[in-house]
């Protein structure tokens, strides 16, 4: 097959007009939802029942309920917080990273990604908060002047984190609602519903798509983007110092920041596909979300899952270079211990699975690529669960060696942020343009001037 | 009716017209126009002769503020407020600060660059403005673009402005007029109804939160443990008592059998094994002032602190107790003495002996011959004498 490598594939498939466009991405919010949403609306409710349930119960009964005791303290909340945090990265990446990068493919998928963040975040945000087993106390977490006269410990990574994720939500929702605003004020201008209006009315604020307006819009998304690049690397950073910065062998490497920022971005990616696969299909969106911009995720999973292979055999180089004995005993006893059937689902889904992206026909082909990115989010999750419980469960008392294993309520609440997390994205596409309307727009073919007779530089 | 003008709104229908007609409008000298289009067309700013964004500058000042504030809150309570060694590092550990001060300062300059934008720059919210609910704004939302030159430009003049327009060759033009005054239903009694309910929830709600909920499992700050508290009872055990006696024979940590009861005085076996350093005497000093200095006296002469609401003991001055063996005070102390209770459970065995030679420097020094003031002469090198 001959490919022009010359020319930029079209951002927007089909030649559509701008109206067109706005059509496509508008129609979902016009029409009722239909049974299959309500299908798939009542299954991820479910999920999110059986979590809240097991979550009662065990704020009711303690978190005793739980699997992790001595000597594995840290085990599937963190795990789960990590997961979720690391896939709210893509979001972020293919909004700012990606706008920085002037990649102009990102506008399909940039809405879509960035709402997955804030979903991510949020589940993410669940597991610190409830670890306590006392989530009404969270409040301690914030330095306030107060009666005991006690600040928080400003050089715990712990409360770093606590910084580090408020941060990057706020900026995240802030960042997404900027990108809202235009749209909001072209739904208001669509819609035939009066109470419909209203409410766009009030979430575009009264924007008129005033070109003195864009100029500082663009500014602010710009800087905006700006913030949030080092605002994304920073905060998987920080959260892979929760277990850097400790001294316990397994965790107390110096690879931790960027191979968690890595990790974060390729979990990321593969879940923002796991979605898009589904929702171009179902709003007939594949013009926006073209196969070209599917095929430059799976390269960047592919890139980013050489990324995570390479960390993990620098651990084992490590721990054999340093010569600490200690260390060299986990990561060998990680590999081949009582563990060792999750760090090979770890190492057979991140590394090995993602190498068919090599070829393009796979990177091409949605079943192939829903597969793999299926693997990679289950192989992520057990990165983190590798990383935290092989650590944990030998320690150095060998009286005090104990084999790990999650509950039932472990698991429900997990799959209670799955189902929150979907719920959130079922109820996301039928109430808000899943798709940068105005973003779009500007990059289809003939939105932009010719400068015939001027000149532009 | 008689209506206010806004201005004139001419619509385009492609970017290539809409460059067109802003380099002409701005050419022409006006001021108040505008140019609106779906999303930002690449170069409109050239053409309208913007002058660059300033929104960097809110953007700056309060991101610099973030860092200062989490600077100063961070150095403030962890070096001054409540100093406090973690992990061995100083109190002002800059490295361990890095990460807050970052996501600060990146906080507070999103926050600030985006409300600053929002109301500073746009005047938002203002869904009043005359542009809205026109079929201008609908075109101009959708596929269009268009040019609005306002009446209140100082040139404006309405023939000049439309040969103008005309001269574009646009689509439509339109002429746009102020809303008529709207009237805001804040007082209807619907909304004060509205408000009023709102009201009595809220305070329903936090009286329930902060009065009942509080009080309720699980929320009870852990008052209710599934553990035996002294004095309760348990079904537990066949006897009912949740507080159980050691098993027979158990003998406590540290304890020594003392066989001595009554007068008798064991004074040939319990020999005083401490020697009244100073530490000792220190130690003896302080036991004496805490335990036995109430009833008799800071220096020992009797002189009770109790006011007769009980018996005054003898001095201890007296040649009877000066002439005590050192083991007979210990064991008047272990054991008391007709209505001096024992001191055995609150003193220990060492601290007893430091009492008794400390009691030993009371009666001496409340004894002194003149060859002591001699001692003391040649240790303080002076002449006491004088
Ligand atoms: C509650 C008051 C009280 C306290 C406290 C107390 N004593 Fe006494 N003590 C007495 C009384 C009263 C007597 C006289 C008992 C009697 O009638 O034989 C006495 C008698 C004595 C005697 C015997 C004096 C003699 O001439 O028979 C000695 C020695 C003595 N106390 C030492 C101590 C020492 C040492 C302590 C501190 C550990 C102490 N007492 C604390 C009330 C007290």
């Amino acid at each position: 097959m001959h490919i022009d490598y010359s020319q930029e594939a079209p951002a927007v498939a089909g030649r559509l007009t701008l109206s067109q466009i706005e059509e496509l991405v508008a129609r979902p919010l016009d029409t009722k939802p239909d049974r299959k949403y309500f299908i798939a609306l009542s299954i991820s409710g479910s999920l999110l029942l059986l979590g809240a349930i097991c979550l009662g119960i065990s704020f009711y009964y303690g978190i005793g309920l739980w699997g992790n005791n001595q000597p594995v303290g840290w085990a599937v909340p963190i795990v789960n917080f990590v997961f979720w945090v690391g896939i709210g990265h893509a979001g972020t990446l293919i909004s700012a990273i990606l706008f920085l990068l002037r990649q102009k493919w990102r506008t399909g998928i940039a809405r879509f990604a960035e709402a997955m963040t804030i979903f991510a975040v949020i589940c993410a945000g669940i597991f610190p908060v409830i670890h306590t087993g006392r989530p009404w106390l969270a409040g301690y977490l914030l330095p306030y002047p107060n009666q005991h006269s006690l600040w928080v410990n400003f050089t715990s990574p712990l409360l770093w984190d606590v910084f580090a994720v408020s941060t990057y939500f706020t900026v995240s929702l802030v960042f997404w609602y900027i990108g809202l605003i235009p749209d909001f004020a072209t739904l208001r201008d669509r819609t035939t519903s009066k109470v419909k209006k209203t409410i766009y009315s009030i979430f575009s604020l009264g924007w008129r798509h005033s070109s003195r307006h864009w100029q500082h819009y663009e500014k602010a998304y710009m800087l905006l983007a700006g913030f949030a690049t080092p605002l994304v690397l920073s905060v998987h950073t920080i959260v892979s110092f929760d277990f850097a910065v400790s001294i316990l062998p397994g965790w107390h490497t110096t690879i931790f920041p960027p191979y968690f920022v890595a990790g974060a971005i390729f979990s990321g990616f593969a879940m923002v596909v796991t979605v898009l696969v589904f929702v171009r299909k179902i709003f007939n969106l594949e013009n926006i979300i073209t196969l070209d911009h599917l095929e430059k995720m799976n390269k960047v999973i592919l890139a980013t899952g050489m990324m995570v292979g390479y960390a993990y055999g620098m651990e084992f180089f490590i721990a054999w270079y340093s010569g600490v004995q200690a260390e060299q005993f986990v990561f060998i006893n990680r590999a081949f211990g009582p563990y060792a059937w999750a760090y090979w689902i770890m190492v057979s889904c991140n590394v090995i699975f993602p190498q068919l992206f090599w070829f393009r026909k796979f990177r091409r082909s949605i079943p192939v690529m829903f597969v793999i990115v299926i693997l990679v989010n289950v192989g992520m999750w057990f990165e983190r669960f590798v990383i935290t419980v092989t650590s944990l469960h030998r320690d150095f008392l060998p009286s005090s060696w104990g084999y790990y294993k999650p509950t039932f309520f472990d698991m429900g609440i997990l799959l209670g942020s799955f189902g929150l997390f979907f719920t959130l994205v079922i109820l996301f596409t039928k109430s808000l343009p899943v798709v940068s309307i105005s973003e779009v727009k500007a990059v289809a073919d003939g939105a932009q001037p010719t400068h015939r007779g001027g000149h532009h530089e | 009716m008689n209506k206010n003008l806004y201005g004139f709104a001419a619509l385009f229908k492609t970017p290539d017209e809409i460059i067109e007609a802003a380099k002409k409008t701005a050419e022409a000298g006006y001021q108040k126009y505008d140019i609106h289009s779906p999303y930002p067309v690449h170069g409109i700013d050239r053409a309208m002769k913007l002058k660059a964004s300033k929104l960097g500058f809110i953007t700056l000042v309060f991101g610099l503020t973030g860092s200062a504030i989490a600077l100063l809150l961070m150095y403030w309570t962890m070096s001054v407020d409540y100093p406090m060694i973690i992990g061995g590092k100083p109190f002002f550990a800059l490295p361990a600060f890095v990460p807050i001060t970052f996501e600060l300062t990146v906080l507070l300059a999103t926050l600030a660059t985006v409300i600053g934008m929002i109301t500073f720059f746009f005047r938002f919210p203002e869904n009043d403005h005359p542009l809205h609910d026109t079929e201008y704004m609908k075109k101009v939302s959708c596929d269009h673009y268009g040019l609005v030159i306002e009446a209140k430009d100082k040139l404006f003049n309405e023939t000049k402005v439309r040969e103008l327009l005309n001269s574009l060759r646009p689509l439509s033009i339109e002429e746009i007029y102020y809303p008529e005054k709207e009237t805001y239903p804040v007082l209807e009694t619907k909304f004060v109804t509205f408000l009023i309910l709102i009201a009595l929830l809220t305070s329903g709600v936090t009286y329930f939160a902060l009065n009942k909920l509080l009080y309720m499992q699980p929320f009870t700050w852990m008052m209710d443990q599934p553990k035996l508290n002294p004095q309760k009872q348990s079904t537990l055990f066949a006897d009912g008592y949740g507080m159980r006696a050691p098993v027979k024979g158990t003998v406590a940590r540290g304890f020594l059998p003392y066989p001595f009861t009554g007068q008798n005085a064991p004074t040939d076996v319990l020999l005083n094994p401490y020697l009244p350093t100073k530490e000792n005497l220190q130690l003896g000093e302080q036991k004496y002032l805490t335990f036995c200095s109430p009833c008799h006296g800071n220096f020992g002469d009797g002189d009770s602190r109790l006011r007769g609401q009980f018996p005054n003991p003898p001095s201890l001055h007296s040649t009877r107790a000066r002439e005590f063996s050192d083991g007979m005070i210990y064991h008047i102390i272990t054991n008391g003495q007709n209505v001096m209770p024992s001191y055995a459970s609150q003193i220990t065995r060492e601290e007893r002996w430091a009492i008794v030679n400390y009691i030993r420097v009371l009666q001496r020094a409340k004894n002194a011959k003149s060859s002591d003031l001699q001692v003391v002469n040649k240790e303080t090198g002076t002449n006491a004498s004088n």
